[in-house]
């Protein structure tokens, strides 16, 4: 899981998500260079979390996440608009239901 | 003995020139809605170097002269080697690392003004008169604090000495019978044992890496490791403390730190290096060369201009 820093002497990039409290989705928080897992972890802890951001860091290689294309846009996110009923706020509320 | 001040009283910020932040208790969590974010910003809630100077003010914390001497001599350690490790921003191999050792440093810097603030009590000096109106034979640090950063190994030779060296000194300074050097210990402590983990990283990476990084790291040890000796020198000073519950004497550290520096090295594949003990007389205000020029770099503004602040 570990990218090897490759020739060239250029530590690799790392993407850090960070949780702020007990609770709630770690959230990207930016990225950084490390030679490896462990320092990626420090470099984030001193990086991202030096005004109480957070309890917990991950780091994640950025080279291991794939991501949508920004060309595709169309493609790929068009679908969802104007079906409104995808939505629960569409639907009106029978009688009698409660705590809806 | 001295008591330290409720860090949970509503209190208006003294004229200290810190007014963004007031004393009392930090903002406990976040709502907890889906649009908290990964920014959460908080002061936190720790002793602080302006507690300690109000304490001291309102005569609440008084060090005895004894404790005073002790509590400058910590002070003027961490001061010079904040002083040090600053001089790395912008120039660390790598950006990460230039804030990972500004982190140290202001870490360390933090603690001198615990430190110096408490020692000021006795004559009603502030931190910063200490810091910037001593002269260079008044200083109390040791003589590795003020070893010249030389290259990364070297720093982190000198930085890794001297994490595990307070690690165990602020660990058993915690059950100080003086409240307030416990209280700065009890905060000093924890980060102390990052920067141990951070050097430490640093020894192990730099040792089995490459040929020249092992050349460099055995070198960086074989010029910090004279410097070693001094800080375990015990003196009147320190077994009065010590026969006082307030201290404790630095010889009673070593065979700690020499297990788990020992532990280190071993695993770096590294022995400890075999040099004569440097003189040392750092805590009677005897210097290297290199302490005046730090001096100057770092007290001429304020000599210039004293009292400017911003």
């Amino acid at each position: 899981m570990s990218p090897e820093t490759p020739a060239g002497n250029v530590w690799p990039i790392w993407e850090v998500f960070v949780r702020s409290s007990r609770g709630l989705s770690h959230v990207h928080a930016g990225s950084l260079h490390a030679p490896d897992a462990a320092m990626a972890l420090r470099n984030a802890r001193d990086l991202y979390t030096r005004r109480n951001e957070g309890v917990s860091i991950w780091v994640v290689p950025a080279e291991a996440i794939a991501s949508s294309d920004p060309d595709a846009k169309g493609a790929f996110f068009e679908s969802p608009q104007g079906k409104d009923y995808r939505h629960a706020t569409y639907y009106t509320k029978s009688e009698g239901v409660k705590h809806l | 003995m001295s008591t330290l001040p409720e860090t949970t009283t509503e209190e208006t910020t003294h004229d200290g020139g810190h007014g963004d932040i007031s004393v009392g208790v930090a903002t406990a969590g976040t709502s907890g809605d889906a649009t908290a974010s990964a920014t959460r910003i908080t002061p936190g809630n720790a002793l602080r170097p302006e507690d300690i100077a109000l304490a001291v003010s309102r005569g609440t914390a008084k060090p005895s002269e004894d404790v005073a001497e002790f509590a400058l001599r910590l002070g003027d350690d961490a001061l010079i080697l904040a002083q040090r490790l600053g001089h790395w921003i912008s120039r660390a191999p790598e950006l990460e690392e230039d804030i990972a050792l500004g982190n140290i440093a202001l870490d360390q810097l933090g603690h001198a003004r615990s430190f110096l603030s408490y020692a000021g009590g006795l004559n009603g000096k502030s931190e910063d008169d200490l810091a910037y109106f001593r002269s260079e034979d008044e200083f109390r640090s040791i003589e590795l604090f003020e070893q010249p950063n030389g290259d990364f190994a070297v720093t982190i030779a000198r930085q890794f000495v001297v994490s595990y060296y307070q690690f165990e000194l602020y660990s058993r300074l915690t059950k100080s019978t003086d409240a307030t050097l416990a209280g700065i210990a009890a905060k000093a402590v924890k980060e102390v044992d990052y920067h141990r983990d951070h050097s430490a990283q640093w020894v192990l990476r730099l040792a089995l890496g490459t040929d020249e990084s092992r050349r460099r790291m055995i070198h960086g040890f074989k010029v910090i490791w004279p410097y070693v000796d001094e800080l375990f020198r015990d003196d009147d000073l320190t077994a009065r403390l010590t026969a006082a519950g307030a201290a404790v004497e630095p010889s009673s550290l070593r065979a700690d730190f020499d297990r788990l520096t020992g532990e280190v090295l071993a695993e770096a594949e590294l022995e400890f290096p075999q040099v004569p003990a440097a003189l040392g007389g750092g805590r009677q205000g005897k210097h290297s060369e290199h302490l005046g020029y730090m001096l100057a770099e770092m007290q001429v503004l304020a000599r210039q201009h004293p009292g400017a602040s911003w």
